[in-house]
Order: C-alpha cells, then sequence, then structure tokens
C-alpha cells in the first residue's frame, strides 16, 4: 500500500471523526438535560404527600435529591411499589422495595381532630405542609379530608393527642377501586 | 349464576377460532389436490408428519408449560402451520428434514414467544427459514411434475431464472426451458391458482380480509410491470412473477397470518405492500430464488412500527 | 362517514304482537334515587311523611332528574335497595290506593310560554332519557338553548335487539311523539326535527309519518336508517344522520343537534297536555322465560316481578333477568328490583335465547372487532393494553371513546370479554387520574405553604432587626 493511499484514508477517517466530533457536540449543547427539568419529572412521580418519611422535608426536597444522587429511590412508603417502578423507568435504574427503614406502605388514611378534645392550641397548623386543617388560636380545628395526605405531621405537635389517623369516608380520593 | 353471564353482552356470535383455523385448512385443500395431481401422493404423506409433528410438539410445549393440552389442540391453529410448512417445501424434501422444520416452528416460533397469539413472526415461514438456511440444496429442487418425482428433480423456474439472468442469457432464451410453462412455472403456475381458489374462498367467508392479499400482490406486480417494461430483458413480467413460486399461497395464507401481521386496515396495506416489494426484490436481486419467507419475517419486524403510526381516527377525536 | 356495527336478529316481533297493557301500581313502590344516569337525586321527603300523586319526593340534582311519587300514599322507609345499575338509595312507598293527585290535571299553554320557561317545566316534570341513560331531559334542552343547536333529532331508531318499547309507543302514540317534537322544538330553539327511526319497524315509520302530516308540521321529518346496532347510541346516530362527530370532550349541541328519545317526547306531550310529572313508562317484557311477551306501560318504581306477572308469569323455564337488550343489559339480582326512568326492557333469556359464551382463548389479532366498533377503535390493541394496565397505550388507542355496546365482544373469535375488561380499565384509570389530580393539587398547597413560611420568617427577621436598631436609639452608632 501506497502512502497517498494511508493518507487519504487517514484523513477520510479524520474528516469523519471531525463532522460527527462536531455534530455530537451540538447535539450535546441543544439537547443539554436540564437539572431543573429532572427534578421536575421526579417531582411529578412522587405521591406528593409531603409527609417526610424519606428524611427530606417534602416531596420537592427528595425529587431535588434523587436527581443530584444524593437519595436512592427507595425511600418513599406512600408511593410504594407503583412509585418506585415509575421512578426506575426514569432514572433507568433496576426497581427495588421500598426500604422498610423509611416506614411501610399502607391503604390512605386521613387525619381526624376530635373536636371535644381539640384546646385550640393551633400548633398543628404550621406543622400540615398542605394547609388541610383550619382553625385559629383558642378555637376548635377541623381538617379537611379532601386536601389532607395522610401524613402523620400533625400527630406529633398536638399536646392533648387529640388528633387520630381513619380511613377516608366514602368519596373520599384514595378509597378503593368500585 | 355464572360470572361471566352477569356482564354484557350477554350473547356473542359464536364463530370461533377453531372454525376460523378450519376454514383455513379447508381452504388449502385445492393446493394440496394440485400437489399431489402433480407429484403423488408423497406431499400428502408430508402434510401428514408435519401435522403429526407439530401437534406433538404442540402438546409437549403446553404439557412443559402447564397449560391445558386438550383446548390448545383443538384449536387448529396448530395444523395450520404445519399444513403451511408442508406446502411450501419440496415434496422430495427428507421427512426428517421437514419434521425438524415443523419443531422449529411450533417450539421455538411458537410456545418460545407464549404460543398462541404471541408469535411474533409467523412460525410456519420461521420453520421455512431455518430449513432454507439448513439445506438449501433440498430445498430448491423440486421434482419435475407428472414424472416419478425421485428421478427428476431440478431447479425451479425463479431459480433457472435468476441462475440464466447472472449468465447473461435473456428472458427469452431463458423461458424457453422446461421449467417454465404457460405463465408461471410449469407446475408452480397451477399450484398458485389452486391456492388463489383458496385464498378467494377465504376472502368470501370473511376470515381473510382484502388488504393484505391484494397490498402484497400489487407490491410484487407493481414494481415487476415497471420494470419488464423497461427492461424486458433482464426483468420477468408480472404475470410470470404472479404465478411462479410462493406467491399465492403467500399472499392468502401466509402474510394473512392475523397474529404477526399488522392489525388496522390501513396498517395491513402497508404490511402487504411491503411483503410483496420485498419479496420482489429478493426474487429479483437476491441469494434466494423465493423471497416470501423472508420478505414476511422481515414485515414482521416492522409491524410493531407499522401499528404505532396507522392506528385509525377515531369518532370525535380530530387528526 | 362509516358507519360500523352489527346486523342482528331483533326478537322483536312477539311483544308487538299484542298492545300496550297496563301494569296497575303495585302496593309498594321503590323508587330508587339513581334513575339510571348514575347519579342520585335528592330526597325531599322523610319516613313518615305522606305524598299524593305527583308530590316531588327527590329533587333534581346535577345527572339526576326529579323524582315524583306515581302513587299517594305514605313513605315507608329510605334504604339502599337492589336496583337495574346494582344498588342505590330508594324511596320506598306504601300505596294508598287512593291516587289523590297532589294538583288537578291542566293542560299548559305551551304555545305561548318562552324557551327558557318550558326548559322548566320540563325540568319540574323530572323528565329523563327514557332511552335509557336517564339524563335530565331539560339540561340536554338547556345546552341546545346555549349553543343554538338547528337540529332536534329524536331517537327512534331502538337498534338493540329485543328492546321494542319505543316501536310500540310510536305505533299506538304517534301524535304524542309528534306534539312532544314541537313543544322541545320551542323549548331548545331548534329550527327542525328528524325522527331516527330503522328500517325494520315499517309500522312505526308509518305511525310518525301520518302524525305528522296530520300536525301539519314541515319541521319535523322522519329519517329512516338502516338497521345497524349501535346505531341508536348517541354518537353514531349524531354521525349517522348529520354526518357529523360529537366531539369526544364534548356534547351534540356542540355540532348542532340535541338528542332526545321518542319517549321523552311523549313524555313531554303528556306533561303539556295535563301538566303531569314522570311517573310512568313503557317497558318491553320478553324473552322465552316470560308466557306472553308485551310492551307494559308500569310506574316508575314497580318491582320486576310485577311486570312479569302482568305478562302471565314466568314459564316453565329458568330465565335470567336482563334489564335491557341483549348487547348492554345489566343483570338483575331478583325480582324485586324496581323498574326506573332508565329501564326500557326487561328480558326474561332462557339458555335457547342466549347461549353461553364459549371459553376465552388468546387474541389472535384478527381486528374483528375493529371492523365493528362504532366508534374506529382497535379493540384488539386496548386489550392488551388494558391487561398491562399501560395508561399511555390505553389513551393512544381512545379508550376514553368506547361506549361499551358489546359489538367487539360480539365478533370476538376468541369470545375474549373485551368490554367487561374495557369497563374495567376506565375505572382504574378514572382511579389514577383522580389520585395524580390529588396529588397535583397537594403539591401546589404545599409550596403556597412553603412560600408562607418563607414570607413569615422574613417578615419576622425584619420585625426584629427593625425592634432591635429602635432599642439601640439614634446614638448607639457610637459604640
Amino acid at each position: 500500500m501506497n502512502a497517498t493511499a494511508i493518507l487519504a484514508a487517514t484523513g477520510a477517517v479524520a474528516a469523519i471523526a471531525a463532522v460527527l466530533g462536531g455534530v455530537l457536540g451540538w447535539v450535546a449543547t441543544r439537547l443539554r438535560s436540564d437539572p431543573d427539568a429532572l427534578v421536575e419529572r421526579i417531582d411529578a412521580l412522587l405521591p406528593q404527600t409531603q409527609c417526610a418519611q424519606c428524611r427530606y422535608p417534602g416531596c420537592r426536597p427528595y425529587a431535588e435529591a434523587i436527581a443530584k444522587g444524593e437519595a436512592d429511590i427507595d425511600r418513599c412508603p406512600p408511593g410504594g411499589e407503583t412509585t418506585v417502578h415509575a421512578l426506575a423507568a426514569l432514572l433507568d435504574r433496576e426497581p427495588r422495595p421500598v426500604d422498610p427503614q423509611y416506614g411501610i406502605t399502607r391503604a390512605p388514611r386521613v387525619a381526624l381532630i376530635d373536636e371535644d378534645r381539640c384546646i385550640g392550641c393551633a400548633l398543628c397548623l404550621p406543622a400540615c405542609p398542605v394547609d388541610a386543617i383550619v382553625g385559629a388560636p383558642r378555637l376548635m380545628h377541623t381538617v379537611i379530608a379532601a386536601h389532607c395526605t395522610g401524613c402523620d405531621l400533625c400527630l406529633a405537635p398536638c399536646p392533648v393527642d387529640c388528633i387520630s389517623m381513619v380511613a377516608p369516608a366514602d368519596g373520599q380520593p384514595g378509597r378503593a377501586a368500585a | 349464576m355464572d360470572a361471566a353471564l352477569a356482564q354484557p353482552p350477554h350473547v356473542i356470535a359464536g364463530f370461533t377460532v377453531p372454525r376460523v383455523m378450519f376454514q383455513v385448512l379447508g381452504a388449502l385443500l385445492p393446493v394440496l389436490a394440485v400437489q399431489i395431481h402433480l407429484f403423488g401422493l408423497r406431499p400428502l404423506l408430508l402434510v401428514a408428519v408435519a401435522a403429526i409433528v407439530a401437534l406433538a410438539c404442540e402438546a409437549l410445549a403446553l404439557h412443559l408449560r402447564q397449560r391445558s393440552v386438550r383446548p390448545s389442540l383443538r384449536d387448529g391453529s396448530v395444523l395450520v402451520t404445519a399444513a403451511l410448512l408442508a406446502l411450501a417445501v419440496p415434496p422430495t424434501l427428507p421427512l426428517w428434514q421437514l419434521a425438524l422444520g415443523a419443531t422449529v416452528a411450533v417450539l421455538l416460533a411458537k410456545h418460545a414467544y407464549g404460543g398462541l397469539g404471541q408469535n411474533p413472526f409467523n412460525p410456519a415461514m420461521v420453520g421455512y427459514a431455518v430449513l432454507l438456511v439448513s439445506f438449501p440444496l433440498e430445498m430448491t429442487r423440486w421434482p419435475a411434475p407428472g414424472g416419478a418425482w425421485d428421478a427428476m428433480t431440478g431447479a425451479t423456474a425463479l431459480d433457472t431464472l435468476r441462475t440464466g439472468l447472472r449468465q447473461s442469457y435473456t428472458m427469452q432464451e431463458i423461458q424457453a426451458g422446461p421449467a417454465f410453462g404457460h405463465i408461471g412455472a410449469t407446475g408452480g403456475e397451477w399450484i398458485n391458482l389452486a391456492a388463489l381458489a383458496g385464498g378467494l374462498y377465504l376472502l368470501a367467508r370473511r376470515i381473510v380480509r382484502w388488504h393484505i392479499p391484494l397490498a402484497m400482490l400489487a407490491g410484487i406486480a407493481v414494481p415487476a410491470a415497471l420494470f419488464h417494461v423497461f427492461d424486458p430483458g433482464a426483468h420477468a413480467s408480472a404475470s410470470f412473477h404472479l404465478a411462479a413460486g410462493a406467491t399465492m399461497l403467500g399472499a392468502f395464507f401466509i402474510a394473512t397470518d392475523p397474529v404477526s401481521a399488522a392489525t388496522s386496515d390501513r396498517g395491513r396495506l402497508v404490511y402487504g405492500a411491503g411483503i410483496g416489494l420485498l419479496t420482489w426484490i429478493i426474487r429479483a436481486w437476491g441469494a434466494f430464488p423465493d423471497g416470501v419467507a423472508f420478505a414476511v419475517l422481515i414485515m414482521n419486524l416492522a409491524v410493531p412500527l407499522i401499528d404505532r403510526y396507522t392506528v385509525p381516527r377515531i369518532y370525535g377525536h380530530s387528526g | 362517514m362509516k358507519l360500523r356495527g352489527l346486523r342482528l336478529d331483533s326478537h322483536k316481533s312477539r311483544p308487538l304482537e299484542r298492545p300496550i297493557r297496563v301494569v296497575p301500581p303495585p302496593a309498594t313502590l321503590v323508587l330508587a334515587l339513581d334513575q339510571g344516569s348514575g347519579e342520585d337525586a335528592l330526597p325531599v321527603v322523610r319516613p313518615g311523611d305522606s305524598v299524593r300523586t305527583g308530590s316531588v319526593v327527590a329533587a333534581a340534582s346535577g345527572a339526576a332528574a326529579a323524582l315524583h311519587s306515581p302513587v299517594s300514599g305514605t313513605v315507608r322507609e329510605i334504604a339502599v335497595r337492589p336496583t337495574p345499575r346494582g344498588a342505590s338509595r330508594c324511596i320506598v312507598i306504601e300505596n294508598d290506593g287512593r291516587d289523590d293527585p297532589v294538583a288537578p290535571a291542566a293542560p299548559v299553554d305551551w304555545r305561548a310560554m318562552e324557551g327558557t320557561a318550558l326548559i322548566e317545566h320540563v325540568a319540574a316534570a323530572g323528565t329523563a332519557g327514557l332511552g335509557g341513560a336517564a339524563f335530565p331531559s331539560a339540561t340536554k334542552l338547556a345546552l341546545a338553548r346555549a349553543a343554538d343547536a338547528e337540529l332536534l333529532l329524536l331517537n327512534g331508531a331502538e337498534c338493540e335487539p329485543w328492546i321494542c318499547c319505543d316501536a310500540a309507543l310510536m305505533r299506538e302514540r304517534a301524535a304524542d311523539v309528534v306534539l312532544g317534537a314541537q313543544v322541545m322544538l320551542a323549548a331548545s330553539g331548534a329550527q327542525r326535527c328528524l325522527i331516527a327511526i330503522e328500517d325494520d319497524k315499517p309500522e312505526a315509520i308509518a305511525a310518525i309519518q301520518s302524525a305528522a302530516r296530520a300536525a301539519t308540521d314541515e319541521r319535523i321529518e322522519v329519517r329512516v336508517l338502516p338497521a345497524v346496532f349501535p346505531l341508536g347510541a348517541e354518537g353514531p346516530l349524531v354521525a349517522a344522520v348529520t354526518g357529523r362527530e360529537v366531539p369526544h370532550d364534548g356534547w351534540p349541541p356542540q355540532v348542532g343537534v340535541v338528542c332526545q328519545n321518542v319517549g321523552t317526547a311523549a313524555a313531554v306531550a303528556r306533561l303539556v297536555q295535563d301538566g303531569r310529572p314522570v311517573t310512568t313508562r313503557i317497558v318491553t317484557v320478553t324473552g322465552s322465560g316470560v308466557k306472553q311477551p308485551a310492551n307494559v306501560e308500569a310506574c316508575i318504581g314497580t318491582p320486576v316481578g310485577e311486570l312479569v306477572a302482568a305478562c302471565g308469569g314466568y314459564t316453565a323455564e329458568g330465565a335470567r333477568r336482563i334489564a335491557g337488550g341483549s348487547l348492554t343489559g345489566r343483570s338483575l339480582a331478583g325480582d324485586d328490583v324496581p323498574v326506573t326512568k332508565g329501564v326500557n326492557c326487561i328480558l326474561l333469556a332462557t339458555d335457547a335465547d342466549l347461549p353461553a359464551r364459549a371459553a376465552e382463548m388468546p387474541c389472535i389479532r384478527c381486528g374483528d372487532c375493529a371492523t365493528v366498533c362504532p366508534a374506529g377503535l382497535l379493540p384488539q390493541q386496548l386489550h392488551v393494553a388494558a391487561r398491562s394496565d399501560d395508561s399511555a397505550a390505553l389513551a393512544r388507542f381512545g379508550l376514553s371513546a368506547c361506549i361499551e355496546c358489546g359489538c367487539c365482544d360480539y365478533v370476538c373469535p376468541s369470545a375474549i370479554p373485551l368490554t367487561v375488561r374495557f369497563r374495567a380499565a376506565r375505572e382504574r384509570q378514572h382511579l389514577a387520574d383522580l389520585e395524580r389530580r390529588r396529588a397535583r393539587e397537594a403539591k401546589a398547597r404545599y409550596e403556597r405553604h412553603q412560600r408562607r413560611l418563607a414570607e413569615q420568617a422574613e417578615a419576622e427577621r425584619e420585625a426584629f432587626d427593625d425592634a432591635r436598631r429602635r432599642a439601640r436609639g439614634p446614638d448607639s452608632g457610637g459604640r
């Protein structure tokens, strides 16, 4: 083989490499995945109970942690298997059971305030991540069942333990298939 | 009360899968009859052997998969696979090779994917393709019609055509040879006519719908006619292509296998046309004399794509 | 527009051999609050209340029309009872047999009334779609009025096998249908009325045509349709008559059409003739399980058993009870299930009438289902999507456009219960949608909550800084 042929072949390969490299580079800048977009997509798969069982202060912070690679996808007991599978599909990871250290998956529940025992301390109002409790200091409080995500976060602040978790009434979201 | 009866609709037509399958088998009888007329009783032996092997494989597979054996054996689908394979191969094929093909068709192409309704590829054509690449000589030698089959095997018309064109003979010189009949191959044209008759019966009984056969025949005939007009010396006519090889059997019995075909009307037109075009391309330029089996398998591969882009417009949805 | 569907044996001739017979009101009536539309009317009586014939016992609400007592008597209880749609709360009324009306019969001077006032009258009378859906007729008329619909389409197609109550009505009370059409034209503001009837009912066609001639109203015409199931369903009917398609997320008035059943028209006619609300309807009682198949006029709330008794009782063969026809009817729990406004037929079917299904086999993708689907769907693809509960595929293949007519089931050579599967998939999708919406709302509230906490913290910090500056005083800077 003569030198011209070798040069020509090398030149051709180099040219192809240059062109393809340029295209790839351009595509990479054009189609760069937006980290915020990823967080949005992860957040959209989370159940939005805002229960903080994942040890993050809400679904959005957990989504950010997953996007950064700080947390695994097995920390969401309310979402259960469904959420893990959806996250696994989105992030191309292996689905795995929810880690029981973060809690167990159970039927949806809503908070119910025993209105006879409520002293109107208002401590549960800021604790509720979705503003599902209405009330004011020294007035009896009540839970808007349709807004309650069943996160349990109002139980701890209540000084008289007048809040309990109950099965949602018929017609409320979360009921079993008819 | 039976739970199934409690739900509407409370009545169904009762035209069942087994009845579909046995109608298809009935429509294959003319093809078998012509083969027997041309080649003696050996085609019947082939069908019998293929049927027995296929039924045994079906029973074995169902048993291994822990499914109930009897209802599935009775549905007749495995007999259609066996009959198509047996009628597509040359009658001179050694029986053990045919048995191998039937085994591959039922075990690998059908049950490995989950049985009836699940196979992405046409089982009979998988069996045929495996035989063709494994035993190219036996699979391409057809007996001369009417003679003692074991003495006078020879190349088929399609094969002669291709070899001849490679050696720069013209169409007229090639078609003067003994393998050619009035329009297609000597015996092949009668087999194709018989398959056409059976196919028209299936169309009339609405077992198959017109989309796939028409599209496939058009897919062969249109390019064949165009090339024949521009270069008659190097390309066979459309009528030759329609009457040669497995054209009619493919158009009405093989490509119309609903399990492995596209499923919407438009999709079936695309699918059929694709099979026809590929068949013609493989015949004209490919390495194998007939292209129906490979064309069907290639278009089987394209079915998910076709199905995705040919969803019909839904009532009340624009565009 | 391609009309897809089934040509079926109609099984309608036997009940039509006899005239409509009137079933006397029973001793106890069970008025289901869910009259067939899936929503409950709001009861306005209590146990122990006495009611008179025509008293309102439940008020209209959403997709439920108002409900009136067909008899005078006493409310015994309000309790959940089996109904044609499964179970619903029902008002149980003891009939005192006096038939004491709440108001004397008085014709309504409808020609002098405004459209909206007429619609109020129709609503107050509890008029609901007597074709089977039991959707409040007044709501449809009001929608038509708001959308300036030009065509009133009276549905006398009655495409489903076995059902012939509309055929009987059109034969015997054609004048009522035409009068009802005139009233509804006035109420809806539509310019013309087509009465759609399938070509297997020549007597009904002739009767309506002569009644329209007698009324000398050129706006009313009969449109003969081929006898294809499910042409009588609203979407296919609009397409067959006008060539227009109702948007999948919309109403017929959006394409200038308002559909009403011919039975509803006759009920409106009776309303303007004597001012009485809807308390009876015509029901086909048929099948080999009943001795004398017939069309009967019965009070809403009459138990099915009384209807069968009025038709000579059961034959010796055991029969299944179905409310509706053989394709879309619902199985009934027993003889005590009451007639509602949505019950057009009681089919007492023996095994000879409706042979048992073959065992289910795998789908072979033959596509026969797609050739008959009136919505233009690919049931074979939906079947796969429903099996894996794949929301995206179910949406792409148009699950929401399924009208559950049962045509795909009927032709399926593998005897797959497609309609049941699709309904189940739809319910699961509906629940998943609710769950998604709930999550979206919870997220929005959470974000508001977080924002408010941040604003509060900010405000507190500023207040603290202010206070500190003030405490230090103006000369503190010199420290």
